[in-house]
């Protein structure tokens, strides 16, 4: 027993996880369970993203009625290269769930989930900000902490932590070329 | 027939730009308010001025280096974040901390709720016009400053809680520092509520003012005591103990008025639960006993033990030049700040660095619900909703 072990309240007594019920209810709707250091992941198709997390919080024997994070993690150079990680949250029977979803680099867009939960808006449009992944059906999508203006999204894999802007250009005579 | 009404023409509302220097605003907060006379239509929060990039500079500092960006994020509650990134990587290592270090943990944090709340207070009550108030709350934050001072030779930035346990042993005269501090804080808090909580003019300036449905609330992800005042006992440390929250006796306070008074009343009601925690820790905390866990490799061996020992030599250099890897995989960890539900999440991929390190700030997503408090107020209402959301701008933006 660590020090976290009270937080992995997914035990579950004499009745169906949240898993099985997302199953049960359509059963494409889970690709693939993680459970890890007593956590459980749920991946979900990207088409089917926001119809299961409505489910998770409208289901009277799920009720996860809290998004208590959304994030997102860059895997580059390896595809699907983003996942979008939703954290969630049943405030009554003290569940935790991770909702997940694989988008590969080339066009990263994924619904947004405003409509289920209206706190997802800055969540989505931090994601945005820093990661460039574009939400459909966002009411406000914009950038949230950087300036409008700023190029590139610094939290991918590919954008160093120093040094972006101070690149020395290199003149032309230098430039080592084959022809 | 043209009166003065008329001549000005159909454009009824103006924009007003707050900030982001405005005082009130608690750091570099910019809000757009479009105002009918002196009625708030809409609030459009514009944050980011204080992003220092603070989750990309983690994933260039091995796990034990990242101790100390986590201080700054939240500066009003610096240990809380410590703990939290300490608890998540030790979750990733399946890591078990002594229970002399929980202990420890706990009425380090609890003091720092405390102080945060001491710091809210006074800076809300500035805000609102009563400006002795702040003056009483820093003499006592300063004693809490000096306590932690004590304990790391640091007043803020104490980077205290380390991946394993904590720094350093409670040091001599703790005892006598925190008992004293215990002594004189419940009348303190007494002396607070005598000038606030019956004076006509908080009343007037807080009653009724910034209200927000428990649905709504949930609905727009807040917690910490903005929610509780709204009737939902969400509290990490009740619903999902951490670091030993189960063997202390506290209450969770809630209320049902929803606004600024209630929220008011609500961090008052933390400040003497928090004293209690504290009181109880100080009773579970031994006077010997390990701070650390015994784990080389990842948790640094003790100074004696490098001078006689070569392979504690060894681990102690690894750690500080190569780091630890822990395996990989993922990592969510929630805690309850004096500001709401911090999370921080970690992604591993098995490298002494980590992959993705995030931080579910509570002031950042309680913020996103001020149009909901403000809109349809008073323009002298938005300083007093957002005092109660208690935002720090360091953690919105990071």
């Amino acid at each position: 027993l660590t020090e976290n072990s009270n937080q992995n309240a997914n035990v579950v007594g004499g009745r169906l996880s949240s898993v099985e019920h997302l199953r049960a209810w359509d059963k494409n709707a889970v690709a693939e369970v993680v459970e890890y250091r007593g956590e459980t992941t749920i991946v979900v198709p990207p088409e089917l993203l926001r119809a299961t997390a409505a489910r998770c919080r409208d289901d009277a024997s799920m009720q996860f009625n809290l998004l208590t994070a959304a994030t997102c993690l860059d895997r580059h150079p390896y595809e699907p290269r983003f996942e979008v990680v939703y954290q969630l949250v049943c405030i009554s029977r003290r569940e935790k769930l991770r909702l997940k979803v694989r988008l590969s680099g080339k066009e990263p867009v994924i619904d947004s989930l405003v409509p289920v939960w209206p706190g997802a808006n800055w969540l989505e449009r931090e994601i945005f900000d820093l990661f460039g992944i574009h939400f459909n059906e966002h009411p406000d999508l914009r950038r949230i902490v950087l300036p409008d203006d700023w190029e590139g999204y610094p939290l991918r894999r590919d954008y160093p932590v120093e040094g972006y802007r101070d690149i020395p250009v290199m003149p032309l005579g230098f430039v080592k070329t084959s022809i | 027939m043209t009166t003065v009404e008329t001549a000005v023409g159909q454009a009824k509302t103006m924009v007003l730009n707050m900030g982001p220097q405005h005082p009130s605003t608690h750091g570099v907060l910019r809000i757009l308010l479009e105002l009918d006379g002196e009625t708030v239509v809409k609030a459009v929060p514009d944050c980011g001025y204080l992003h220092t990039g603070i989750e990309k500079s983690c994933e260039d500092k091995t796990y034990s280096q990242a101790i100390t960006l986590t201080d700054r994020m939240d500066y009003l509650n610096p240990l809380g974040n410590n703990l939290v990134y300490c608890m998540a990587v030790e979750k990733l290592l399946d890591l078990e901390v002594p229970k002399r270090a929980q202990y420890i943990r706990v009425m380090m944090v609890e003091l720092q709720r405390i102080s945060s709340h001491l710091v809210w207070l006074g800076t809300h009550a500035i805000d609102l016009g009563a400006m002795s108030v702040f003056l009483y709350c820093f003499r006592e934050r300063e004693e809490i400053l000096k306590i932690f001072e004590m304990f790391a030779g640091q007043r803020m930035m104490t980077s205290y809680i380390r991946i394993g346990g904590v720094a350093l042993q409670p040091p001599a005269g703790w005892r006598q520092a925190i008992d004293r501090f215990l002594k004189y804080m419940p009348s303190r808090v007494d002396e607070y509520e005598t000038l606030l909580t019956e004076n006509r003019i908080w009343m007037g300036r807080t009653k009724n003012i910034g209200y927000i449905s428990a649905e709504d609330a949930i609905a727009l992800s807040m917690t910490g005591p903005t929610i509780r005042a709204a009737g939902v006992a969400y509290d990490n440390r009740k619903l999902f103990p951490y670091s030993s929250y189960e063997e202390f006796e506290f209450d969770v306070p809630t209320r049902t008025d929803s606004d600024c008074f209630g929220r008011y009343m609500i961090r008052v009601a933390e400040m003497r639960e928090s004293l209690k925690i504290v009181r109880q820790a100080m009773g579970k905390i031994t006077d010997d006993g390990a701070i650390k866990s015994e784990a080389p490799g990842i948790v640094p061996p003790a100074r004696e033990k490098m001078k006689t020992e070569m392979e504690a030599l060894i681990y102690h250099f690894k750690i500080f030049t190569e780091g630890f890897s822990p395996p990989a995989g993922e990592a969510f960890v929630t805690v309850e700040s004096p500001r709401g539900e911090l999370g921080c999440f970690i992604a591993s991929d098995g490298s002494p660095k980590p992959l993705r390190v995030h931080f579910r700030s509570p002031s950042f997503i309680n913020l996103q619900a001020l149009p909901k408090l403000v809109e349809g107020q008073l323009i002298s209402d938005v300083i007093a909703c957002i005092g109660t959301i208690d935002i720090v701008l360091g953690e919105v933006d990071r």
